[in-house]
């Protein structure tokens, strides 16, 4: 019996058994990079997108859906732009709708099921928060492309996180339930955070380009306004959690295949379809 | 949400003009009213300035007193400008 081919380990493997660990920087850094972009966005919109017909009112339901437009908008440019990068002919559709789930380069944190409203709300507010601050520099980008989408998307988030951290508010200084539910909320998606600010090779190295930005640079204005907001809504800072990470290299939790699955049927099954 | 309060909208389409109603939002407090103004009204950018207003802060004519209220202006056509007609050697009007 023939045995099976020999295993191709990549040459900077530790065999440590440091599966997570970050490669260094493979192939196009700045296709890499335009993924955590867009696959953000991309991600985190559908996820929003899920609560139309659904949400506690009329007008939230809209409040909902307007975020996940401006972040569906955001993932169209950003990925449409990581296909003309990559050079195969592929746009933010077919990267949208025909990639698989070890190929997207969100974090942990977008992918996560939307929860009750109020879980939803904590995630809006720890990312809206951190987006907005990333995109602010980003606006500064050495990449003229970049720049300008994190100019114009700058403005949607400064709206996403603001509207988020007035439900945190809330929520938090609400009703017995409202708090609750808002507490527990905060303490699913804490653990989350810490890959936001996850500087790997690639991201030292866009940072270096001055394409991206120095992700740590930024991690105290955050920590301060996410805790300004927590003790607004007069809660305890939930306590620190081992951080989980790998959302960047493809390791995903197992939420974001579902997502896929929904997100991904009708383009696969109707490669054709036009509406 | 039937427990919230509902709140009045008033739009300001462009600068220069004024606020217009457009309709009515429920939310649970003044800042929340604001939001969901902004998302149910302004989406198609209908607005560059939003007022909300409490609803149950508006004093409103009584339907029954309508007669009283606004027949008597019915025939005072004369408090319309364009009644008079203005000479025509009347300059700067």
């Amino acid at each position: 019996m023939a045995s099976l081919p020999p295993i191709d380990l990549p040459s900077n493997a530790t065999g440590a058994g440091a599966f997570d660990a970050p490669a260094g920087v493979e192939g196009n850094p700045l296709f890499e990079y335009l993924l955590r972009l867009g696959d953000d966005s991309l991600v985190l919109g559908q996820r929003l997108s899920e609560w139309c017909g659904h949400a506690p009112s009329v007008e939230v339901d809209l409040s909902l859906a307007n975020m996940a437009l401006d972040l569906i908008g955001q993932a169209t440019l950003f990925l449409d732009y990581a296909g003309e990068v990559e050079g195969k002919g592929r746009d933010g559709d077919s990267l949208a709708f025909h990639r698989d789930v070890l190929d997207f380069r969100c974090c942990w944190l977008v992918e996560q099921p939307n929860g009750d409203f109020a879980r939803t709300m904590a995630r809006q507010c720890l990312f809206s928060t951190w987006q907005h601050l990333l995109f602010g520099r980003l606006a500064g980008s050495a990449d003229e492309r970049i720049a300008a989408i994190a100019a114009k998307a700058v403005k949607e988030v400064a709206y996403h996180r603001e509207l988020a951290s007035e439900w945190v508010i809330r929520l938090g200084d609400g009703t017995e339930e409202s708090r609750r539910r808002m507490a527990d909320g905060l303490d699913w998606t804490w653990r989350f955070v810490a890959e936001l600010f996850e500087m790997d090779p690639l991201a030292g190295f866009m940072a270096e380009k001055g394409i991206g930005t120095d992700l740590a640079a930024f991690r105290a204005d955050y920590d301060a306004a996410v805790r300004a907001v927590i003790e607004q809504a007069t809660l305890p800072p939930p306590p620190d959690q081992r951080p989980i990470l790998g959302g960047r290299r493809g390791h995903h939790s197992e939420h974001l295949g579902h997502l896929l699955a929904t997100m991904q049927f009708l383009p696969r099954t109707y490669p054709d379809a036009r509406w | 949400m039937t427990d919230w309060p509902l709140w009045e909208v008033f739009v300001r389409s462009k600068g220069g003009l004024s606020h217009r109603h457009v309709g009515s939002v429920h939310a649970p407090d003044a800042g929340i009213a604001l939001r969901h103004a902004r998302d149910t009204y302004t989406r198609r950018m209908e607005g560059v300035s939003l007022w909300v207003v409490p609803s149950a802060q508006i004093t409103a004519s009584d339907p029954s007193d309508d007669a009283a209220m606004f027949d008597p202006a019915a025939d005072k056509v004369y408090r319309h400008p364009t009644f008079y007609t203005v000479p025509d050697d009347v300059k700067h009007i």
